[in-house]
Parts: structure tokens; C-alpha cells; sequence
């Protein structure tokens, strides 16, 4: 076959392409008289202009300006207010996590070591920061609204490993009043009253117990001085009586 | 779910089932006679929800999900509908039904949305504390087809959480639905006494034994359910029996319904099949979450049945263990030894890297050091080399290796130590029993199966206790026996829990007398004797257990009783591995597919598969004779595999065998009695960190995958590597090289082994204040691969010791009291039950804690021990 029988078509095989191309137009007025004069320097304008206004750089890390109040930052693990950790290991955050960045192991509340209202709580918690794309997703999926997140944004660090948060970095820190978890439950109440907010402060038996087995406990003293509240009066203890027990739950009660 | 396909026996197949025709969502679907709808349903693709109904259980219609609306044609075959939806999974399928679900029928939505929305009324919602969460019928059915929110605004009625049915099983009453999965289940398919249904209306609830909820709190003495103390009394008097009965789980328990503390050895099954988180196991409670795990299918390395299971790890840890679904084996269900007894794989005394054992210059032996793999092999390799000019080398693998594993260790044993001393069975054994298992055993696979044990109108068990020995072969006669009124018979010393669910018959025998026993069975024998021979035809089985390799002439005489009658016989041994064993030739006189050592031929053809000379012509050495030999040193050296030196007939005489040998090498996967005294130690992965397949006892392959990524080298590659070093490579470095040389050989058409001809001893004579010596094997016992997992253990039967009422009265003793069994050896003391028995036998678990037989004792089952009352009894041990 002869060269001269291959022709380029117009439209270079583009389908749907028309035989004439446009032409390129601007639908810019061209600008006329002195307007045409000064176009050439005209950009300069914009750079005078803003000579004279606020500047809007901000002099991080010398400055540090506050973010917006639902900034998604760190997270944070929260408690209760007489110290019991909110978590209860179950996993629903990393379940929610997109990006496979948490990783939580949950196990057994005893009565010798008692870290969160109820049965069960987290004995590990991770969050790998290499990993969170900060979307809140664990926030939202959060049972026990344990898992919340702070306004912090300095997220980084020299080795990765760092950047794998572990439990003691993330839980919040004590608060005033607060004793330091494992301690029991403040008496007669049910993980249920905890999340009510029946429960607003360590009760002295509480006290008495960290005392017993942990008195050096930094905790202490500040648990000490906070005012000794019980349980708000309308908790719902009387409820839970409603399907009054049955002998054989009385005596499951006192064995 | 599963579907299960129809129970047809083959009379029943002859005579094709009627099929009805229905239509269902306007879909026609031809079922057999007898269909229930719901399974209709779902042979057409239409899922109906559902939590009480399952397949291998009853219907029962208890939890009210699976309503449908149905229309049925009358007399003049109008379809006339009925006027409520009817519950699926109790309605079975009519001519000319026509079924609405769900997906077309309003009404049937309506029913099902209403019915969750009740179910979840008194649910507490604790999804996020609860196990099952996130793999619960009753959460996955709510997010995907439940009311978005509850019109129930009041306080939901709640229980004390939780209660302990057991050390492992744990309840919790307010999440229960009342679907009674778990009390069928142990109904229908244990047999054990559970839990049952109490009180009526919102109170009603999943309970344990409580007279005051039962309503018989002061009254006379209320009919309970099943059973008999152990001793023989009936249950009705065992109102109020001490918490602490004489034969009741080791550990706390709640009171079942007949009254007595709860023990089982499959109540890990209800767990399984519990459709809300009502019930959960202590060993997984609040672990994980399903979506961390990664799950591989396995099969059980405890016992011969080869039950399929699911294997549950999350990053290189196994955190349970679940029943998978064979329904040619073990169908769904799984004893609590192969659910639970996974611990012992990773425990800390896992050995990881090779340990080698200095020796000074006068040949004193030094520490064991760890060492690198070439030079431990280096150092095995020159000291099985001495070793063989040394009086040779005997190889004792053990009884729990896989197919692939066994058939290395019997061609090392034979190509490169050039010796048939080699003998995987570590237990009591016979020179009858090689010849037994050469002639009958060894090349017959799937001769009897797990269908055959649930049709067969008879079964004969000799020295088997299906229960404590295996339980899924147990689960199997059971259903047989519920559903086609099969006979069970069992030649023992009395009847076992086990046997008395299988609503057998006891052929009584003291130890030492089965082989009477079974000459005497021949019709016209007075009492259940002749029973059982008329029972006995060629459609009957006869199930053997290992333990009758002590008695003299038994398996003669069993192996004379299948001739005579002319039904089938199965050998049912304990271990896994033991009948892979068989199979490759892992014993003294047996080369692989059941060939004869002696058998010139047979020789020939397995030289020219291994491509060797010739092999060793002379049979070899049984265990004990290697042990024997070690022990007074004329053999040079040991390779010894996965074994427990305690579970040899003579354990001390194992013990200096294996401190005297001139050279041991051990291959295990934990430090034991073994490696403790081995000169080279090699680690060895266990089942869940390699694949493999083991053979079970119907001589059916069990392949699994590795589950966990792991470094540790099966067995075969070790012995491959160590064959290497020595100079002769097996070439079985492989899995797929192990299997191509298995394939290759193929089986054996040539002359089988003879049959044992061996006469029955003499029972041995009993004097004042003696007993002979019966014992066996519980399930849970002091075994090594239920280490590490504390909850099984409190579920384990507490070992007691058992007498006859008359030999008991001759003591002085009564249920409850201290009883000393003695020889020169050592004595054992228990707490006694009496039990209807041969007088003058004593029985005794063999490996319990606190009675370790073979140990302590230094005899087996048959001899004469002297029993008496305890001087006195440890505090843990009273009553």
C-alpha cells in the first residue's frame, strides 16, 4: 500500500469531533482608550491594595490561634465524674473507623480492679494518628460518648511508632475530684445511672477504698476535699424493682 | 444457616418419598412429604427470619419470627386462607399451599415487624457490652428489617447478670428471647440435664434449678426429669443433694433441672447456637469483636473423630474455637475439649528455636542451650549415627501426629535408621493388638462411618466409652437411638452417664473378663447376654476402643463375634493420630497401606517407591520392648515425638528408659517430660500453625489449613531436614512431595496379616480387701493439651472412685468417703461412689487430677490392687 493513500483525518480519530475545530475567542470586551494604555500594569493594583490591609498571615508556632470549637483533633477518652473511665471496650469505634486506625482489646471489670461502670471495659486502647483521617466517625459511634476529641492538632512526631497513641495518652486527665480509676462503683448504682449523670463525684466509700489498697494514690487528696455527693435522689433504683425479684433472685442477690 | 438433607434410611429411600407441590411468593416448589415450609422456603432462595428454628433441632415454634400467611385448599378445593399468620418452621408443607412471606405479603411484614418489636421489649440493648454483638440474629435481623425506634417508653424488667451455669457458661436472663435452642439442644442432642424454661408471661425465663421458682419450696418432693445418682438411687430422692455431689463438675456450677450441679461435655454448643448473647462462654467473654477476627477452618487434634471446627485468631493469637459444619461427620456440633482446649498451642512454654544438650568430656551431661538449626541437626545427626552402631535407634512418635507426619516418621525410621522399631502407640498395648490392627484395621477405610453409627438397628461397644472417649461418635449413636429406637450394648464394668443416655444395655464385665463376655454371647445366653446376640446381625456395628488391647485375647474374640454374626466392626481409638498411624505404618511389624514387614513383597514394592536397597526384613521392636531396651541398654537411642512419658503402661520405667538411652532426640512443640532429658531438641509446629490432615477413626482424611503465620516446621520437615544432615534425604520436605509419595504408593492388593489367635487368660483371683483394677480415660482430665484454660477445666467431671455396694459395705464405706486403692507402687485416694458394679473391681479415672493410675500405681486395667478405707481425707477431697 502506497503512502500516499493514508490521509490524517481532521478530527485525529477523536469521536463525535466536527470537521472544523473552533477557533479560539475571548469574551473579554477588549479594553479601550486609557484603559488599554494601563492594562499591562493594571495587576500591580492588587498588590497595592492590599498593602493596606490587615495582614491575615498567622505566626504559628509563635503564636498560637485558637481553632474552631468543633475542630477535629486528638482524641480523648473520657470519665466519669468520680473517676471511672467511660469506655467499655466494645469496639464500636474501630468498627466505625474508615481508615482501620483504631484498635481496642476489651476485658473483664472485677471487683478487685473496676475501671468503668458495668461489666466490661477497655484494657487496650490505640489510636494510630498515621492512620486517622480525623472524620469523627468513632466520635459518633461512641455508645458511652467516651470517646470524644479535643481541639489538638499538633499530631506529629520522629518515629512512627509514636504516633501510635496508646490508652494512657489518650484518656483525659483527672479533674478536680476525680479518683483515679480502678476503684468500685459508687454503691447501689448500675452502669445505667452512670450514663444518666446520677452519678456526679467519688462518694467516701469509693475514697475509703482507694485508701485501703492504694494510699499513695495522688488522687487522694483532692477526691478528699470534694464534697461527698450520693447519687441524685431520682435515680431510677426503685425502677429496676418494677418486675419485683423472685426469691430466687434475692437469693442470688445476698449469695 | 444450614439445610440438612432429608434422614432417609435406605428402606426409606427405596420407597421414594411423595413430593407435594406448593407455591410460595408465587413460586411453585416441589418438597418431600414432610417439608416444613421454612425449609421450603429456602430450597427456593427466600430467606424467612427466624431464631428458634434450627435444622438438626425439633420444631418447637417457641420465638413466633417466622410468621407467614397461608392459604390452604379445602374439601372442594377452594384456597381458603387461614385467619392468622402461621409460624413457618412448625407448618409443614400441604398440596396446594400457597405461603405469602414477608417480601409479598403485607400481613406476614406486619407480623414479623410486630414480633421484633415485642422480642426487644425487655432486651436490654446492651449490644455494645455483649459478645454475640455483631454477630447476633436478633441485632442483624433489627438493623436490617426492625422498627426504627420502640414505642415502649417504660422501664424493661431485668435480671441479675450473669449467672454461672458452669465455670465456662454463663447466662445472661435478659437478653434470652425464650427460643429454647439451648434446652433442645441439650435435650435432643446431649442428653445432659440443663436449664429449662420457669414462670410465666414477662417473668418467664431461662433457669436453673431453684425449688422456690419451681413451686416446691416445702412441698413433697417434686418429679424431676432424668437420671440416677451415681449410686443407683433414682432422682426423685435427690431433692436438695449436697451442692457438692459425689460425681459433679470440678468446679462451681448452677443446679441443672434434675437438682444436681450442671456438667456437660457439649455445653459449648448452646453457646454457638444461641441467637441473642443470652448465653456466652467464660474463655471468650468480652475478647473480641467477629469483625477483628480472622477465621480458618480446622479440624479437632483431641480425639479420632476429626470434627470440623472454625478456627477464630486475631494478630497470630487464637481466641476461640466454633463447631464448623460436617453433616458427614460431626454435623454441627463439637465436644467442649475441641471448643475450648486451645490454649496449649501458644502457651509460654512453647518451644521456638532448637535446644542442644552439651556433653562434658567423661560424657556427664551438661544444660540443654539453644541452639542454631544446623546445629542441632548437625549434632542429631552424628548422635543417631553413633547411636545406630550403638545397639540402633527406636522411633516413638506418639499418637497425635497427622497423616503427613506419621508416614515420615515411618519411612525415617526405616530408610534412614534402617530399623522397624518403630511404634506410635503410647498407651498400654498388645502384640494382639498389632496383629489385630494389621489384620483389620490397617488398609480398610471407611468400612463403618459416623451414618452407619446412626443407622445401625444395634451397636455393640467393647471397652469404648463413645462419651469420655471422643463425644462426637457419642452425639451420633444418640441420634440414631432417639430417632430410629436403635439398641445400644456396652461389654464394661457398669454403666457409664454415657451409656445411660444412650438408653443402652450393660453386658457387665469385670476387667480382665470382656473376652468371656464376648464367647459368651451366642443366642439362647440367659438375660441381656442372649438379648444383645439376637440384636446382633449383619446390619449391627461392633465398636472397639483401644482400651481392649490390655486384655488378653479380647480382640481375638471380638474379631470371632464379627465372624460369628456377621456385623461390622470399627476400632475406635482416643487419639488423633493414631489411625493415620496404621494407615503409613508407623508400627513395629506394619509398612504403609497395611503391607507385612515380613511380607518379602510387600517390601519390594515399598524399596522400590522409597527407591532404597532393601528394607529391614525383621519386625521390630512394640514400644514398651523399645522402652524396655533403652531402659537396659541395649538400644543406643530414641527419637521421640509428641508424648507424654505418663501415658506409657509403666511411666517410671519410660522415665529411666529415656534419663539411661545413650542418645535422645525429641521433637515437640512444648517442653515436656521428654525434652527435659533429650540430648537434641527439635520445635515442631502444632496443628494451628501448619496444615495437614489427619485420619480420623472411619479412616477418613481431614485435611485443614494453617491458620496462624508461623515459622515452626511441621514434623515431616524436620525429619526431612534431619535425614538430610545424615546423609539420605527423605524428600518429604513438602506437603504436596508427602502426599505424591502417599498417592504413589497406593494401596496394598497382596496378602493381609492373619488374624490374632490368642486365648483368653485366667481372671486373676481376688483376695480379702482386694479389687481388680478397672479404669479409663475422662474427657477432661489432666491431659497435657488442656493446659492454660482453667474455665474447661471446672468442668470436668471431679474424679471419684467407684464400687459395688456389697464391696463398699465390706469396707465400711458409703458415698462420699475416702477410698485408698494401693500397690507397692503408690496408692491413690478418692472420694468413693457407689455404683452398681461387678463386686470386687475398683474403678479409677486414669489421668484426673489427683489420680494419675499408671504413675502412682505402676498397673493398668485387670490388676489386682488392695482398696481400703482412706486413714483420712484431704480437705479438698470431702464431700
Amino acid at each position: 500500500m502506497a503512502d500516499k493513500d493514508i490521509t490524517r483525518r481532521e478530527s485525529a480519530g477523536e469521536v463525535g469531533a466536527g470537521e472544523q475545530p473552533h477557533r479560539y475567542e475571548s469574551l473579554i470586551e477588549p479594553k479601550k482608550g486609557l484603559g488599554e494604555l494601563l492594562a499591562p500594569v493594571a495587576g500591580f493594583g492588587v498588590t497595592l491594595s492590599s498593602m493596606f490591609k490587615p495582614t491575615v498571615t498567622e505566626q504559628y508556632p509563635f503564636e498560637k490561634v485558637p481553632t474552631k470549637p468543633r475542630f477535629h483533633g486528638r482524641h480523648q477518652l473520657n470519665r466519669y465524674p468520680d473517676g471511672l473511665e467511660k469506655c467499655i471496650g466494645c469496639e464500636l469505634c474501630a468498627w466505625a473507623c474508615p481508615a482501620d486506625a483504631i484498635y481496642v482489646e476489651g476485658a473483664d471489670n472485677t471487683p478487685d480492679a473496676q475501671f468503668s461502670p458495668g461489666e466490661r471495659y477497655g484494657r487496650v486502647y490505640q489510636i494510630n494518628y498515621l492512620r486517622c483521617i480525623f472524620c469523627g466517625l468513632c466520635i459518633e459511634a461512641c455508645p458511652t460518648r467516651a470517646l470524644t476529641m479535643t481541639n489538638e492538632y499538633e499530631l506529629a512526631g520522629p518515629s512512627r511508632r509514636g504516633m501510635i497513641y496508646e490508652k494512657s495518652d489518650l484518656l483525659a486527665p483527672m479533674g478536680e475530684g476525680m479518683l483515679a480509676a480502678p476503684h468500685p462503683m459508687v454503691p447501689g448504682t448500675q452502669d445505667t445511672d452512670y450514663y444518666r449523670g446520677n452519678v456526679s463525684g467519688p462518694v467516701p466509700e469509693q475514697v475509703d477504698w482507694v485508701a485501703q489498697w492504694r494510699p499513695e494514690d495522688s488522687t487522694l487528696p483532692s477526691a478528699r476535699r470534694a464534697p461527698a455527693t450520693p447519687p441524685a435522689a431520682d435515680s431510677p433504683h426503685g425502677a429496676h424493682g418494677q418486675v419485683e425479684r423472685t426469691p430466687a433472685e434475692a437469693s442470688e442477690a445476698t449469695r | 444457616m444450614t439445610t440438612t438433607t432429608p434422614q432417609t434410611s435406605g428402606a426409606e429411600q427405596a420407597q421414594a418419598v411423595p413430593q407435594v407441590t406448593l407455591t410460595i411468593d408465587d413460586v411453585e416448589v416441589s418438597v418431600p412429604k414432610g417439608t416444613l415450609v421454612i425449609r421450603a422456603a429456602e430450597q427456593i432462595g427466600i430467606a424467612i427470619p427466624r431464631f428458634c428454628d434450627h435444622p438438626l433441632l425439633q420444631p418447637v415454634g417457641a420465638c413466633r419470627q417466622c410468621l407467614v400467611e397461608v392459604a390452604t385448599p379445602d374439601r372442594e378445593g377452594t384456597v381458603r386462607p387461614m385467619p392468622k399468620p402461621q409460624a413457618s418452621c412448625t407448618l409443614e408443607a400441604t398440596p396446594g399451599m400457597v405461603v405469602r412471606t414477608q417480601r409479598t405479603s403485607a400481613v406476614a411484614d406486619k407480623a414479623q415487624h410486630g414480633n421484633l418489636e415485642l422480642l426487644l421489649i425487655n432486651h436490654p440493648l446492651d449490644c455494645p457490652t455483649c459478645d454475640k454483638g455483631g454477630e447476633c440474629p436478633l441485632q442483624n435481623q433489627t438493623m436490617s428489617n426492625g422498627p426504627g425506634r420502640s414505642r415502649f417508653h417504660d422501664v424493661k424488667r431485668t435480671f441479675p447478670k450473669p449467672i454461672a451455669i458452669s465455670t465456662q457458661i454463663l447466662l445472661d436472663r435478659d437478653r434470652c428471647v425464650l427460643c429454647q435452642r439451648c434446652t433442645r439442644f441439650s435435650e435432643e442432642i446431649a442428653g445432659d440435664p440443663f436449664i429449662d424454661l420457669q414462670q410465666r408471661g414477662v417473668r418467664q425465663q431461662i433457669g436453673v434449678f431453684d425449688p422456690a421458682v419451681l413451686g416446691f419450696a416445702g412441698a413433697a418432693p417434686a418429679e424431676v426429669y432424668r437420671g440416677v445418682q451415681p449410686d443407683g438411687t433414682p432422682v426423685d430422692a435427690s431433692i436438695g443433694v449436697p451442692a457438692r455431689d459425689a460425681a459433679g463438675p470440678a468446679g462451681d456450677a448452677a443446679l441443672d433441672t434434675s437438682g444436681r450441679p450442671f456438667a456437660s461435655y457439649f455445653s459449648g454448643n448452646t453457646v454457638q447456637i444461641c441467637p441473642v448473647g443470652a448465653l456466652t462462654s467464660a474463655a471468650y467473654r468480652f475478647r473480641a469483636r467477629p469483625f477483628d477476627l480472622v477465621s480458618t477452618p480446622g479440624i479437632a487434634e483431641h480425639d479420632s473423630n476429626g470434627a470440623a471446627i472454625r478456627v477464630d485468631h486475631r494478630r497470630g493469637v487464637v481466641l476461640r474455637r466454633l463447631a464448623g459444619d460436617d453433616p458427614a461427620v460431626n454435623e454441627e456440633w463439637i465436644s467442649d475439649k475441641d471448643r475450648f482446649a486451645y490454649t496449649w498451642q501458644g502457651m509460654p512454654d512453647r518451644l521456638t528455636v532448637p535446644l542442644v544438650r552439651d556433653r562434658g568430656e567423661d560424657g556427664t551431661p551438661g544444660e540443654l542451650r539453644p541452639a542454631s538449626w544446623a546445629e542441632a541437626l548437625e549434632t542429631a545427626a552424628e548422635g543417631l549415627a553413633a547411636a545406630r552402631g550403638a545397639g540402633g535407634v527406636g522411633v516413638l512418635p506418639g499418637g497425635r501426629l497427622t497423616l503427613e507426619d506419621a508416614y515420615a516418621y515411618a519411612k525415617f525410621a526405616r530408610v534412614t535408621l534402617g530399623t522397624n522399631d518403630v511404634d506410635h502407640r503410647a498407651r498400654p498395648h498388645s502384640a494382639e493388638e498389632e496383629a489385630f490392627l494389621a489384620h483389620h484395621v490397617a488398609g480398610s477405610r471407611m468400612s463403618v462411618t459416623f451414618a452407619d453409627l446412626e443407622n445401625a438397628p444395634t451397636t455393640l461397644l467393647v471397652a469404648y466409652e463413645p462419651e469420655d472417649e471422643g463425644g462426637i461418635a457419642f452425639l451420633r449413636l444418640r441420634k440414631g437411638v432417639l430417632a430410629h429406637r436403635n439398641r445400644v450394648f456396652s461389654v464394661a464394668p457398669f454403666a457409664s452417664r454415657g451409656l445411660e443416655r444412650l438408653d443402652g444395655t450393660l453386658l457387665q464385665a469385670a476387667p480382665g473378663t470382656e473376652a468371656e463376655v464376648l464367647d459368651a454371647l451366642a443366642a439362647g445366653a440367659p438375660g441381656a447376654l442372649g438379648e444383645a446376640a439376637d440384636a446382633l446381625g449383619a446390619d449391627a456395628i461392633i465398636l472397639v476402643g483401644e482400651r481392649l488391647a490390655t486384655v488378653p485375647g479380647g480382640l481375638t474374640a471380638v474379631l470371632g463375634l464379627a465372624r460369628r454374626t456377621g456385623a461390622r466392626l470399627a476400632w475406635i481409638p482416643r487419639r488423633a493420630g493414631e489411625r493415620g498411624g496404621v494407615e503409613v505404618g508407623t508400627l513395629p511389624a506394619l509398612l504403609p497401606g497395611g503391607r507385612l514387614v515380613t511380607d518379602a513383597q510387600a517390601r519390594v514394592d515399598v524399596a522400590a517407591s522409597w527407591d532404597v536397597e532393601r528394607l529391614p526384613a525383621q519386625a521390630g521392636r512394640s514400644a514398651d520392648e523399645m522402652i524396655a531396651a533403652a531402659a537396659d541398654g541395649t538400644l543406643g537411642g530414641l527419637v521421640v515425638g509428641g508424648l507424654d512419658p505418663a501415658d506409657l503402661a509403666d511411666p517410671a520405667l519410660a522415665r529411666t528408659a529415656l534419663e539411661k538411652v545413650g542418645f535422645l532426640v525429641s521433637l515437640e512443640v512444648r517442653e515436656s517430660a521428654v525434652t527435659r532429658l533429650a540430648d537434641v531438641v527439635l520445635p515442631v509446629a502444632p496443628p494451628v500453625e501448619r496444615p495437614g490432615t489427619f485420619l480420623n477413626w472411619e479412616g477418613r482424611p481431614r485435611p485443614f489449613p494453617q491458620a496462624l503465620t508461623s515459622t515452626a516446621m511441621a514434623d515431616h520437615r524436620v525429619l526431612d531436614a534431619l535425614a538430610d544432615t545424615m546423609g539420605a534425604g527423605l524428600g518429604l520436605g513438602t506437603l504436596a512431595q508427602v502426599h505424591a509419595e502417599i498417592d504413589g504408593l497406593g494401596a496394598w492388593d497382596g496378602e493381609r496379616a492373619p488374624a490374632p489367635t490368642v486365648p483368653a487368660a485366667q481372671p486373676p483371683a481376688v483376695g480379702e480387701g482386694q479389687a481388680v483394677l478397672a479404669t479409663w480415660h475422662l474427657l477432661l482430665d489432666d491431659g497435657r493439651c488442656q493446659d492454660g484454660e482453667r474455665f474447661l477445666a471446672g468442668t470436668a467431671q471431679r474424679p471419684v472412685a467407684r464400687l459395688s455396694a456389697a464391696t463398699a459395705a465390706g469396707l465400711g464405706l458409703s458415698t462420699g468417703e475416702g477410698l485408698t486403692v494401693r500397690t507397692d507402687a503408690g496408692q491413690v485416694t478418692l472420694p468413693l461412689a457407689v455404683t452398681p458394679m461387678p463386686d470386687g473391681v475398683v474403678w479409677l479415672p486414669t489421668s484426673s487430677v489427683g489420680s494419675a493410675v499408671r504413675a502412682t500405681l505402676r498397673v493398668d486395667a485387670g490388676a489386682v490392687v488392695s482398696v481400703s478405707a482412706a486413714a483420712h481425707v484431704n480437705e479438698g477431697e470431702a464431700l
